[in-house]
């Protein structure tokens, strides 16, 4: 569970982040949304540890951050993983190295013991025949399997992804995001979402938080947000004419 | 006030890249690939320029040699000092920083743009250890590429001496020997251990805090470019000032 208590985060005379709390629950999709310049980005960088807040803080399993010993961080940070909005994968290793490369930094297993980890979490995201490819020769939507295949491979009890589906078909987008719901469920890990996409929204998103110029506006489940009443939610989420027809669908339907 | 803050965080970077190190045996294969990348691969264009480079020195000495008192010897003396003084560890060095140098800049810079620089840092390596290292410890064996240019370089002087015929082959070696000192093959390679740390670190230190895209990739290049030349220009004035002054 991560427990983010009131933090504030400033670039110089830039106030992102002006003291957001809230809940991240173990096993479920987390979703956080909001205009691009809300301070999604800045929000999850802080979840990762790759910015410190000035104020409040962030606690990993009633552990805050900054009480952690530099190793200690060290050891929270391999119990993280992240998907990139570019899945960045490291080029110049095929997809077997990319999803390999935690396991040879951080661990002392054996080639062997690390090819058989490998295989089966490449098997996991359906990848099964590209492990000598290099990130260039493989689609979109495969570079962010192998990306999430990168993530899990240490086990994680942290999961986090910034954008997973940008850039993707609408089918692979489902597909992507499917997968992070079946992971996060399998593995009981404590997942976070970043992204625009509202179909993610009604697909997997279980909790919903909304930034709005760097505070926490609303949050709810995405049965919630098809009820809520608060204008810039409903302004953000149904901006398109289809998702103001599910909404009155459903609502017809709750009716 | 710029350029003092960049300083500052060249000197941190610098701190941070023998901070927290990698793995050897992870380790061990990037010093390897990055001397095949550096070293073995500008062996080529190193070898080029200066057998050319050597052969012009000699050339360009002959066609200044008017006074028949002068020996013809003075040729290979010539091209001796000034490829070992100069040509080989300074001439050589600014050309490894547009070729090496770039190279590093845009690949790390290329690193940073696709965020592979923060998947390396949410794992909790350190990035710097990781990139820099390697390149810093393979540039070690830059002084054997210089060596190398030395060698071709006075090669190239003879080839161009004799078969020029401004000179015999016995006259061109009897100037080679003359007035000797150990100490300068010393000093060449003092400097070129001191700019092979400059070639690995400054466009490193351009290619990791570049921002931007594509574009801003290609300029750190080109900026990194620029200040490598700047510092070996400097620290070889400096270096010529306190090993020969």
């Amino acid at each position: 569970m991560i427990e983010v208590r009131d933090i504030h985060k400033s670039f110089g005379d830039a106030h992102i982040l002006k003291g957001i709390t809230t809940t991240f629950e173990k096993g479920k999709t987390n979703l956080v949304i909001g205009q691009s310049g809300s301070g999604k980005t800045v929000f999850l960088k802080c979840l990762l540890g790759l910015f410190e807040p000035e104020e409040g803080g962030i606690a990993y399993d009633g552990k805050l951050y900054s009480e952690h010993t530099d190793d200690e961080k060290r050891d929270l940070r391999q119990e993280m993983g992240m998907v990139f909005q570019g899945s960045a994968l490291f080029d110049s290793m095929t997809v077997e190295g990319n999803v390999m490369f935690p396991l040879e930094m951080f661990t002392k297993q054996s080639k062997s013991e690390m090819k058989e980890r490998v295989d089966a979490v490449l098997k996991r995201v359906k990848l099964i025949d590209a492990h000598h490819k290099f990130p260039s020769e493989i689609s979109g939507g495969m570079q962010k399997r192998v990306a999430i295949a990168r993530a899990i491979v240490m086990n994680p009890k942290y999961l986090f992804c910034d954008e997973p589906n940008s850039g993707l078909d609408p089918k692979t987008a489902i597909v992507i995001d499917d997968l992070i719901k079946e992971i996060t469920e399998e593995y009981n890990i404590t997942t976070v979402i970043n992204t625009h996409d509202m179909n993610s929204v009604m697909q997997i998103g279980e909790k919903i938080i909304f930034l709005k110029d760097g505070l926490l506006e609303w949050e709810g489940t995405k049965n919630e947000i098809f009820k809520t009443d608060n204008e810039a939610v409903t302004n953000f989420v149904y901006s398109s004419d289809l998702f103001k027809k599910v909404r009155q669908m459903y609502i017809q339907e709750q009716n | 006030m710029n350029y003092l803050a960049s300083v500052g965080s060249y000197a941190i970077m610098i701190r941070e890249v023998f901070k927290k190190p990698t793995k050897w045996r992870i380790m061990k294969s990037l010093i390897l690939k990055e001397i095949d990348e550096l070293i073995f691969s500008s062996l080529g264009i190193i070898i080029f320029i200066s057998f050319f480079i050597g052969a012009v020195v000699a050339i360009q000495t002959a066609l200044n040699l008017t006074n028949p008192l002068i020996p013809r010897d003075l040729i290979g003396f010539a091209t001796r000092q000034s490829v070992i003084l100069e040509f080989a560890p300074t001439f050589v060095s600014i050309i490894m920083a547009g070729k090496v140098g770039s190279y590093i800049t845009s690949s790390i810079g290329t690193m940073r743009v696709t965020e592979q620089i923060d998947a390396l840092e949410v794992m909790g390596v350190n990035s710097l250890n990781y990139l820099v290292f390697p390149k810093i410890i393979a540039m070690l064996f830059y002084p054997f590429a210089i060596a190398i240019s030395m060698y071709v370089g006075i090669f190239g002087g003879w080839m161009a001496g004799v078969f020029g015929g401004f000179l015999t082959s016995e006259d061109f070696i009897t100037g080679l020997q003359s007035d000797f000192v150990p100490f300068h093959i010393a000093y060449a390679f003092v400097k070129t251990l001191i700019f092979a740390f400059v070639i690995a670190t400054i466009p490193s230190f351009h290619g990791f805090y570049m921002k931007g895209g594509a574009l801003e990739v290609g300029k750190a290049s080109t900026t990194s470019f620029v200040w490598t030349s700047v510092v070996i220009i400097i620290l070889n004035y400096i270096l010529t000032q306190l090993l020969l002054g």
